[in-house]
């Protein structure tokens, strides 16, 4: 054979040999994470889990909708352990699908009632503030719309943004589905469909706010809390708006996690769970850079936050937002 | 089988042992039917899926009005940039091929070099030069600018190729140096102005990435989004189906556009070296035409990819996760390119040694099928195996035979040109010597075809490379190749962290283009 050749042939098989091998010997106690969170935050629970416990964790990056159909069409031969989302929708139609095992009762206890499911399928990891994002220079104080419906009048016209392919703003979407019906929704779909900019991702929907492409976006807290401690060359000019008073818009989102009922193993699977609302984990939220809310008890969140109390949220419960209702409206309405 | 064996079978010995040669043949045509049957898998899957979709709902996902939206978008965007690629190309390859152009050869390798770049890098150093980018006129910027490379290699071909003698006939009938362009030598170029542009117009309708940056949206990147909402809904499946409408109209028009005239030169004896035409005053601006392309299309993503690694300092040189990174991509760009090597194999030796109606066909399925954007690939392995093939769903195989899936056409064709160039006489002489069928053509023609393949293999692997959305959607958990761990950088906006990404893949792909360039100087016998 050409010497070319067979050194490609050699180095693909040995390279082929070497992976697989240290996969094979990696098998034990290592669990595949199917995770929705935002990578850098997953990696920071990831390796600190690690670190304590000596079990390996194979993360693998997606949407949350994604993988809830994923799983679902997965079945009990799902390669996942554990499911962490950034949003609940994707947790309660996993859980209607009676793919979740119970969480362990003392992980439950870890984590206050209003953050996590009566039918304890699955748990609260985290949690996350909607907000308006504004160019301070374009707007003022008293032009801010008062309520998440207000977007969908003519004067907003080509003046906002947001991320309609995320699994953030779905979320929005079905708490706003759930707190004022399907004909509101369908109609502020469509009627958002004409008046605003579609962008990729939240971080890019506040970058445009910066640079004044937009007048302010639909988002969630952390992305300006994160921005301004970095460099805040994204967020220099934004100021966040919250809706408050029970609105749509003040809906506070709930990232879950759960464990799959065919998990191979259950045990480092429900340990890992423990840990991210036990101390270590929330103590990453608190002191690390992803700015999340805690909803674990007794840990309060990053302090330049502003509480959570003070949102005046809407009150949800998690396990009535209903995801593929939102894509199919949302589908419907051009969005998607 | 006679279709098959005509033309291979010499008289004398080997009419003597029939048996042996037939098995060879249905042997390899077994082969290449099996590979080609697999090409087809995720064309009948859409298919099927459609069909079980049902009428009613399949029809009102696919006429609605997102779906006009995209395809209005898909329109003006290919009306927009092949034409501009074809146009710049033209000029470039003019310029660098026949004009006396100071320092032509450097320029021409220059015209080649942005193929090094991937096209989601292109768009990454256009949006932070300028932030607002975005929508048509920025998607047709940024592709003419990553994709004219793809025509300026087989026009800047043709072009030196070309035999002067037409020329010089039409001018001695008084045609002026414009009218002997426009009726002699652009005519000329016609197979190669179709080619190129089918290859960037069939890109345009794949690439996600690019589009992705500068906030345009396509049926990829419109099915991704779906994916990422619903995983296999029927809503994705269907765009996907759009979308291959949309490649197979593509082909048909490039098929129709090609014509059947014949280029070649009658009678013996071979073309002169054409005469470089004299720029004089036109040379300072033309200069100027090569120097703006230039920095457009190879500064800029230099400069932004050197402004983030300054920006980002040492501590974005996270090398535990670069060198993760570059493994996996080496096992997956080695492994795949190897796969559609072996799986080109059967039909690239049919197509030279045994051309026939049914090779024909065989072949024709599987560049149709290497036309598909790798979302639609992707999103028909994934439905697939989860539903039916679950050992084999996320698996390494699966990703593999993703690839080759999409690659094949790249291997078939180096394959070939160097299989042509293997005299058949010696696989004769080797199985009359008494070596087995298989064993006969691997110690002849197989060998002898090495560079070529190793040529096919470095393209498939420069494919790989710069692969996203299959990888993402079919790869094994844990699997993080250079463009994934880019991707995700670049989707939280932290630009300097993916810079160390950008450079690397570039300079993994320089030494695969430059490749290419040599190739096509080879071609035209410089």
């Amino acid at each position: 054979m050409h010497p070319a050749l067979s050194a490609l042939f050699g180095s693909t098989l040995a390279l082929a040999g070497l992976i697989l091998s240290s996969q094979a010997m990696a098998q034990e106690k290592r669990i595949i994470v199917y995770n929705a969170q935002h990578e850098s935050l997953a990696k920071e629970w990831a390796t600190a889990f690690t670190a304590e416990t000596g079990i390996g964790v194979t993360l693998r990056s997606g949407a949350d909708s994604e993988f809830s159909n994923q799983i679902v069409a997965e079945g009990k031969a799902s390669p996942a352990d554990v499911f962490l989302t950034e949003n609940s929708p994707a947790m309660t139609q996993v859980e209607q699908a009676g793919l979740f095992a119970p969480v362990d009762a003392d992980t439950l206890a870890l984590v206050e009632d209003q953050y996590r499911p009566s039918g304890g399928h699955w748990i609260g990891i985290a949690a996350r503030s909607t907000v308006f994002a504004y160019n301070k220079t374009k707007l003022t104080e008293d032009q801010l719309p008062k309520s998440l419906l207000d977007l969908a009048g003519p004067q907003w016209k080509g003046r906002w943004g947001a991320s309609p392919s995320g699994p953030d703003f779905q979320a929005i979407v079905s708490a706003l589905l759930q707190l004022k019906g399907e004909a509101v929704t369908s109609d502020w779909l469509k009627a958002m469909k004409t008046n605003f900019k579609a962008y990729r991702g939240n971080n890019t929907v506040l970058k445009a706010v910066n640079s004044g492409e937009i007048d302010g976006g639909i988002i969630y807290h952390y992305y300006w809390f994160g921005d301004r401690a970095r460099t805040g060359e994204n967020s220099s000019d934004v100021e966040l708006h919250y809706f408050r008073n029970g609105d749509p818009g003040a809906f506070v989102s709930i990232s879950g996690g759960g464990v799959l009922a065919s998990s191979k193993h259950p045990q480092e699977s429900q340990a890992f769970l423990k840990w991210i609302v036990g101390k270590g984990g929330q103590k990453v939220l608190r002191e690390g850079t992803s700015y999340e809310y805690t909803v674990g008890r007794g840990e309060p969140s990053n302090a330049a936050l502003v509480s959570l109390e003070d949102l005046q949220a809407p009150k949800i419960d998690p396990q009535t937002l209903n995801s593929r209702k939102v894509t199919d409206l949302m589908t419907d309405a051009g969005l998607m | 089988m006679r279709t098959l064996t005509d033309g291979t079978l010499i008289a004398g010995p080997a009419a003597a042992r029939p048996a042996a040669a037939s098995l060879r043949f249905s042997w390899i045509g077994f082969a290449a039917l099996l590979v080609t049957l697999l090409t087809l898998v995720p064309l009948a899957f859409i298919l099927w899926v459609t069909v079980q979709t049902g009428w009613q709902t399949a029809i009102s996902l696919i006429f609605r009005p997102r779906v006009g939206e995209l395809l209005v978008n898909t329109l003006l965007l290919e009306l927009l940039a092949v034409p501009a690629c074809a146009v710049l190309s033209v000029a470039l390859g003019w310029l660098t091929e026949r004009s006396d152009l100071a320092g032509a050869r450097l320029w021409s390798w220059l015209c080649v070099a942005p193929l090094a770049v991937p096209a989601f890098i292109h768009s990454y150093a256009w949006v932070t030069i300028v932030p607002g980018l975005n929508g048509l006129g920025a998607g047709v910027l940024v592709s003419v600018l990553a994709y004219f490379p793809f025509l300026y290699l087989p026009v800047s071909a043709a072009l030196r190729r070309l035999d002067p003698a037409l020329e010089d006939a039409a001018a001695a009938l008084g045609h002026g140096p414009w009218s002997v362009f426009f009726r002699v030598v652009l005519p000329q170029l016609r197979l190669a102005l179709c080619g190129g542009a089918l290859l960037v117009g069939l890109h345009l309708l794949a690439e996600y990435g690019l589009f992705v940056f500068v906030r345009f949206d396509t049926f990829t990147t419109a099915i991704v989004d779906q994916f990422q909402s619903t995983f296999n809904g029927p809503a994705a499946n269907m765009l996907a189906g759009v979308l291959i409408t949309c490649c197979f109209a593509l082909l048909a028009l490039e098929m129709l556009a090609r014509g059947d005239e014949r280029y070649a030169r009658v009678g013996s004896g071979a073309a002169r070296h054409p005469a470089k035409a004299k720029l004089g005053r036109a040379a300072l601006p033309s200069l100027l035409m090569l120097a703006v392309v230039t920095a457009l299309s190879l500064g800029v993503p230099f400069y932004t990819i050197a402004r983030w690694l300054w920006a980002g300092g040492l501590q974005v040189w996270r090398m535990d996760e670069i060198g993760a990174a570059l493994g996996h991509t080496t096992v997956l760009a080695l492994g795949g390119a190897l796969l559609a090597t072996l799986a080109a194999i059967p039909m690239a030796w049919l197509s030279i040694r045994a051309p026939g109606r049914l090779q024909r066909m065989l072949e024709g399925c599987n560049y149709m099928v290497g036309s598909l954007p790798g979302v639609v690939v992707a999103l028909a392995l994934v439905t697939l195996t989860v539903r039916y093939l679950l050992p084999l769903y996320q698996t390494l195989a699966t990703i593999l035979v993703a690839y080759m899936l999409m690659f094949l056409p790249r291997a078939i064709i180096s394959l070939r040109a160097s299989i042509a160039q293997a005299p058949p006489e010696l696989e004769q002489a080797a199985m009359n010597l008494g070596r087995r069928p298989f064993n006969a053509l691997w110690s002849t023609t197989i060998r002898l075809s090495a560079p070529g393949a190793a040529a096919g293999m470095a393209l498939v692997a420069l494919g790989i490379l710069n692969e996203l959305t299959a990888t993402q959607m079919l790869a094994p958990s844990g699997t993080r190749t250079l463009a994934l761990a880019f991707w995700a950088y670049s989707g939280e906006i932290d630009y300097a962290a993916a810079a160390p990404y950008a450079l690397i893949m570039v300079a993994a792909s320089l030494p695969l283009t430059w490749l290419l360039y040599v190739q096509s100087k080879k071609m035209a016998g410089q």
